[in-house]
C-alpha cells in the first residue's frame, strides 16, 4: 500500500512535467498569436515545403559534374568512381579526346539515382576532382524511374 | 404541439453539441499532444487556403473515411459484424439524454429544463447504457471471427468487469451524501454552501471517491493507460477486421466516451452548471453583498460554465492519454481488483461513519 502511494506521488509528477510543457508551449503560442515576437518559440518545428532547414556544406546530396574553363566536363573517363562504387550505379563511356593532355573524355555518362547511396566514394576517389556532391539539392524524388538516369546534360547543367 | 417542438429541440441541440465537440475532440488530441512535445500538430487541411490552426482536420479524415472501403471478411458472422459498431456508439449516444446542461429556462410562462429527459434513475441510466457499450466490443471482437479480434473482445469484457465494480461502489458514497440519483437533484444539492462560503460540491465532500471514480473512468474510455481491449503494440484489437467508416465509428465512440466522462466527472463531483455563489438571481457573496442578474445572462453564465468544466476535464483525459504508458493486463487487473475495489468500500464505509456521526 506504502508502494502504491509512491507510485501515485510519481503518477502526479509526470502529469505535472507534461502539463507544464502545455501550458508554456500554450503561453508562447498565445503570444505569437498576438503578434508578440519572442526568441524561444511555442514548438521547434520546422513548417517544411515553406521553411527549409540550412542544409551543412559537408552533406553529401545531388551530385553534380565540374567543368574545365572551356565548359568540357572536367572528367578524363578514368572510371575510378565507377570502379569503387559500391552500388554499381555510375555508367561511363569513354571517348577519345583531340587534346594529347587530356587524352579522354566520356561521351556518356550516366548516374543512376534509384540505385545510388549516397555514400560520397566516388567524390573521394575521382582524381581530377570532377564529381562532387554539394549541390544542396535534396528533393531528387520523381513519378518515373526513367527520370532518375541523370545524365551528362543534366549532371553538367 | 409547443412542448412536442420543445423537446424535440432539445433532443437535436444536445446530440448536436454531443456530436460536434466530440468531432473535435479528435482536432483538440492532436494539438494538444502536439503542445505537450513541443510540436505543432495537424495544420494542413484547409479550404482554399485558409487553414484555421487545421479547424478542418476532422472534416478532412471523416471524408477520408467515407471514400474508403468498407470490407467486411468473408470469414466473419456479417450480420453481427455490421451491426457491433451502430450497437457501440448508439448507446454512448443515448447517455447525453441524462446529462443536465443547465438550470429551468423560464420563456413565456413556459419552464423547460436544459436536459432533455430528467430521469429519477439518471445516474443509474448513464452507467447502464456505458456498459451496455462494451458488448460492441465483445461482440465486434466474436463476430470478426479472427484470434486478435477475439482477444481484444475477451479483453474488453475482462476490463468491464473489473473496473465496473470499482465504478459503481464509488458512486454509492456520492448517493449517500447527495441522496438522490436524479441528476439534476445531485446538482441542485451541490449548490448549497459549506460553513457559509465554500461550495458544497461533490469533490470536497468525496475526495476520495473522485479519485477512484476518475481512475475507474478512464479506465471505461479504453484510452491509453488502459486501453487493453486496443493494445496497438501487441494485438491490435477488437476492431482490427474493420475498416472505413466503422472503424471511425469506433474511435469516434471513445472521443464521445471521453466526453460523456467529462460531463459526469463536472455533474457529480464539480457541481454541474453551478457557478459558485450563482443563485437564480444573481450572485450573493459570501462576504456580503449581491450583485443581480437577469434571468437569461443567469442561465447563460451556468451553461458557460457547465462548457468550461467539461472542456477542462477533457483537456485533463487528453493530458493523461499522452502523459502516461499503458498497463500490462495483470497489473491492470491487480489495480482494479485489489486497488480500487477495496479503497471504495473503505470509502463506503468512512462515508457512512462521518455521516452517522454529523
Amino acid at each position: 500500500m506504502i508502494k502504491a502511494f509512491g507510485y501515485f506521488i510519481e503518477i502526479i509528477k509526470g502529469s505535472i512535467i507534461t502539463a507544464r510543457h502545455f501550458i508554456v508551449n500554450m503561453f508562447f503560442h498565445i503570444l505569437k498569436l498576438f503578434g508578440i515576437k519572442t526568441k524561444r518559440k511555442g514548438a521547434v518545428t520546422t513548417q517544411y515545403p515553406e521553411q527549409k532547414v540550412e542544409i551543412a556544406r559537408r552533406h553529401r546530396s545531388l551530385h553534380r559534374l565540374m567543368k574545365r574553363e572551356d565548359g568540357k566536363p572536367r572528367c578524363v573517363a578514368c572510371m575510378l568512381c565507377a570502379t569503387v562504387c559500391p552500388s554499381e550505379c555510375i555508367y561511363i563511356e569513354a571517348a577519345e579526346d583531340p587534346d594529347p593532355e587530356i587524352q579522354k573524355y566520356p561521351s556518356n555518362f550516366i548516374i543512376d539515382l534509384t540505385r545510388c547511396c549516397f555514400c560520397g566514394f566516388c567524390v573521394e576517389a575521382c582524381p581530377e576532382d570532377a564529381i562532387r556532391m554539394d549541390t544542396s539539392e535534396v528533393e531528387i524524388a520523381e513519378y518515373s524511374r526513367e527520370a532518375l538516369y541523370y545524365d551528362l546534360d543534366k549532371l553538367l547543367g | 404541439m409547443i412542448d412536442i417542438l420543445i423537446v424535440l429541440l432539445k433532443v437535436v441541440f444536445s446530440m448536436m453539441w454531443f456530436l460536434v465537440i466530440a468531432l473535435y475532440l479528435t482536432w483538440a488530441e492532436r494539438k494538444e499532444s502536439a503542445v505537450m512535445q513541443d510540436r505543432i500538430g495537424a495544420n494542413r487541411a484547409n479550404i482554399w487556403k485558409f487553414r484555421i490552426i487545421g479547424l478542418f482536420q476532422p472534416f478532412a479524415d471523416a471524408i477520408k473515411m467515407f471514400f474508403k472501403e468498407d470490407f467486411t471478411p468473408v470469414f466473419s458472422r456479417r450480420f453481427i459484424h455490421n451491426l457491433a459498431p451502430f450497437l457501440s456508439f448508439f448507446f454512448v449516444l443515448t447517455t447525453i439524454a441524462v446529462v443536465p446542461f443547465g438550470d429551468v429556462l423560464r420563456i413565456g410562462g413556459k419552464e423547460i429544463k436544459l436536459q432533455v429527459i430528467d430521469m429519477n434513475v439518471g445516474l443509474l441510466f448513464i452507467i447502464a447504457m456505458l456498459s451496455l457499450s462494451i458488448y460492441g466490443v465483445i461482440l465486434s471482437g466474436w463476430a470478426s471471427n479472427s484470434r486478435w479480434t477475439l482477444l481484444g473482445g475477451l479483453r474488453g469484457a475482462a476490463q468491464l468487469v473489473s473496473y465496473e465494480v470499482a465504478l459503481g461502489l464509488s458512486l454509492i458514497g456520492l448517493i449517500m451524501v447527495f441522496p438522490s440519483l436524479m441528476l439534476s437533484s445531485i446538482v441542485h444539492f451541490q449548490g448549497e454552501l459549506l460553513f457559509g462560503w465554500l461550495p458544497k460540491w461533490g469533490i470536497l465532500l468525496q475526495p476520495l471517491g473522485f479519485i477512484i471514480f476518475l481512475i475507474a473512468a478512464v479506465a471505461e474510455s479504453e484510452r491509453v493507460p488502459f486501453d487493453l481491449p486496443e493494445g496497438e503494440s501487441e494485438i491490435i484489437g477488437f476492431f482490427t477486421e474493420y475498416s472505413g467508416l466503422k472503424w471511425g465509428l469506433y474511435m469516434f465512440t471513445d472521443f464521445m466516451k471521453v466526453l460523456i466522462v467529462a460531463c459526469l466527472l463536472t455533474t457529480l463531483f464539480f457541481g454541474g452548471w453551478q457557478v459558485p455563489w450563482l443563485s437564480a438571481d444573481g450572485f450573493h457573496w459570501p462576504w456580503g453583498g449581491e450583485w443581480l442578474l437577469p434571468h437569461g445572462i443567469v442561465i447563460a453564465l451556468q451553461v458557460l460554465a457547465f462548457n468550461v468544466k467539461v472542456f477542462f476535464f477533457c483537456w485533463f483525459q487528453i493530458l493523461v492519454r499522452w502523459t502516461y504508458p499503458r498497463f500490462r493486463y495483470d497489473q491492470l487487473m491487480d489495480l482494479g481488483w485489489k486497488v480500487l475495489i477495496p479503497l471504495s468500500l473503505v470509502n463506503i464505509i468512512g462515508t457512512a461513519i462521518v455521516m452517522s456521526v454529523l
